[in-house]
């Protein structure tokens, strides 16, 4: 059997690629017991928690089943559900909606967080840095469904200190959740809010990494930051970065518990992103074969995402 | 690189750099970093801070205007939802199903993770795939399933089906950090168990586990945050005795108004103990976040 290429521990770019595969090898050939009874438990666990539940919603997904009219039973349809979503022009646009936010928020994040981290790295303010630092995780740990709560009592028209403060400059007032524009770009902001920190403490732990002689050396060959950071930390900074990427993808995909609170995918379905449109024809539709068709599309954008994602960024396995 | 540690969960900030010595010459360049970074310090505290003095305030100082930002406080908020009795009830559901979920994932998933770490086997590669992938699939293609299984099992009001369903997020956290936890520790110390004659099991047990215990209780500290801080799944599959807090936390919001302080009060019980782990976990929030992509 030919041996897996080893993946390159790039120790440089922090990013150590699939940690599994790095073991050394050992007893090749007899079939060893022991890993097997190890991984037993997590594999069926996670067989019985993860995929059988994905089988069912598959089979759901054949099936007209409407809880809501329990007489009518759920008999097999086909193809029917899938027909009906693919024509279905509110799941198109709860997909494009939830691809509008990427493009709305995790550019900006990027930028405000790498700014974020440059300016923390570098400033001569060390003590309120270092508080910065602390304060970073607040937004990162704060419950989802908590910020959500929070934004409706700060975006308030009437009484919001949002719009107070707005106030005092002459702005507003606001309506914040009032219109399709509005919602959605109070949605953006709040995710910002709460996401821009990750991705300033990830290009932190990038920007530790850049030896700190390198940089004084690029310093003394020019006098711009803009090339200390494009050739010097940005190369550090990428993995990172790229890590982000993925993980912000799944997440604005998986986007529900914030927005269900703060806006209910509302004003009229201004801010449904995929999530929310699928619990609606789900659980407040209780159309079960409809929404099941949806997950299971939503699921296969998912794998296929997370596929071209995790080659793209553990490429060193398949070369 | 060496074991991890919840105490050392910070990084040291680059070191001073020529910027450093550039801005202590440039006034202009200071000041407005000092700007900078007092805007960045409100924009992080000031929301937590208005949701902690809602809770205290009456609530005819929630509605003031101009706002208040200095007060009597007040505890008549808590007192009011601690005598009402579902908050606390859901705050103990979710402390018992984030918890049972917590120690379940950690007893299933660290065994895998050592032999991830140390065995060699056909098929690790798609194993390894597997496990990452779950990151990626959206919790509502799960609930749905999950929706009509507990219904049909007749477990819609169990905390049991909680429990269940975290796993599907918790293990495979575990797995993805005890797995470079497990690969810190030397080979050569398995080695010289073998040579003792003690089996595979008895290496794990007595000597990798107790080595690799600060990254696992890394892990277990995120599932219990991820699994404390979660939504959906509480919304969807459970009832009024077995519902977390942050539900009934949104239950405040009716349509006959909002109970502000009560709501925030309930959230505030909800966001304070996590905010405390993660001041200490900091580090290593990142590292879960990032499924361990991210040192």
């Amino acid at each position: 059997m030919p041996r897996l290429p080893l993946p390159r521990t790039d120790a440089r770019l922090g990013v150590v690629a699939s940690p599994a595969l790095a073991a050394p090898r050992r007893r090749r050939g007899r079939f060893n017991p022991t890993p097997a009874l190890m991984l037993l438990p997590a594999v069926l666990t996670l067989l019985a928690v993860g995929i059988y539940p994905l089988i069912q919603a598959v089979n759901t997904s054949f099936k007209l089943y409407q809880i809501n009219k329990p007489r009518q039973g759920t008999p097999y349809v086909g193809l029917d559900n899938y027909q009906t979503v693919l024509g279905d022009g509110f799941f198109w646009r709860s997909l494009l909606r939830t691809g509008q936010l990427f493009l709305y928020t995790v550019p900006l994040q990027v930028v405000l967080g790498v700014g974020i981290a440059l300016l923390l790295g570098a400033t001569r303010w060390r003590g309120l840095a270092l508080v910065s630092r602390v304060l970073l995780v607040l937004p990162i740990a704060t419950t989802p469904t908590v910020v959500g709560l929070v934004g409706r009592l700060v975006y308030d028209q009437e009484f919001g200190v949002l719009n107070w403060t707005l106030g005092l400059v002459g702005l507003g007032p606001v309506s914040w959740v009032g219109s399709a524009t509005a919602a959605m770009f109070t949605i953006a902001l709040t995710d910002t809010w709460q996401w821009t920190p990750f991705v300033a403490l990830v290009a932190l732990a990038g920007l530790t990494a850049v030896p700190p002689d390198i940089v004084e050396a690029s310093k003394l060959d020019t006098d711009r930051w803009w090339d200390t950071f494009r050739h010097v930390q940005l190369p550090f900074l990428l993995p990172g970065l790229t890590a982000v990427l993925i993980i912000r993808t799944a997440d604005i995909l998986k986007l529900f518990d914030m927005v269900f609170v703060l806006t209910r995918g509302g004003p009229g379905v201004s801010t449904e992103f995929v999530s929310v449109y699928i619990q609606r024809v789900g659980f407040r539709i209780f159309d079960l074969g409809i929404a099941s068709a949806q997950g299971v599309l939503l699921l296969v954008l998912c794998i296929v995402l997370s596929r071209v994602y995790i080659t793209l960024f553990y490429r060193e396995i398949e070369a | 690189m060496s074991t991890q540690t919840l105490g050392s969960a910070r990084p040291a900030l680059p070191a001073r750099t020529a910027a450093t010595t550039r801005a202590r010459r440039g006034g202009v360049g200071a000041l407005l970093q000092l700007l900078a970074l007092l805007l960045l310090i409100l924009f992080l505290v000031l929301p937590i801070y208005w949701m902690v003095a809602t809770s205290l305030k009456t609530t005819g100082q929630t509605f003031a205007i101009p706002p208040r930002f200095l007060f009597q406080p007040t505890l008549s908020h808590y007192r009011e939802i601690f005598s009402e009795g579902a908050v606390p009830r859901s705050l103990v559901n979710s402390l018992v199903v984030a918890l049972a979920s917590t120690v379940a994932a950690v007893v299933l998933g660290t065994p895998a993770a050592y032999a991830l770490a140390r065995f060699d086997f056909r098929g690790k590669a798609d194993l390894w795939f597997w496990f990452i992938s779950n990151r990626f699939i959206s919790p509502i293609v799960v609930a749905l399933p999950f929706f009509l299984l507990a219904r049909d099992l007749d477990l819609l009001n169990s905390r049991l089906v909680l429990v269940l369903v975290y796993l599907t997020f918790n293990v495979p956290l575990v797995v993805w950090l005890s797995t470079d936890q497990f690969r810190l520790v030397p080979r050569e110390v398995d080695d010289a168990a073998l040579v003792d004659g003690a089996g595979p099991w008895r290496t794990f047990f007595q000597i990798n586990l107790p080595l690799a215990t600060p990254g696992i209780a890394v892990a277990a500290i995120l599932c219990f945050v991820f699994s404390w801080n979660e939504f959906l799944f509480s919304l969807v599959l459970t009832r009024e005795q077995t519902r977390t807090a942050p539900v009934e936390a949104s239950n405040f919001m009716t349509d006959f108004g909002t109970r502000w302080g009560p709501m925030m009060a309930t959230g505030t019980l909800i966001v304070l103990p996590v905010l405390i782990f993660a001041a200490f976990a900091s580090r290593h929030l990142v590292r879960g976040l990032t499924m361990g992509a991210v040192k």
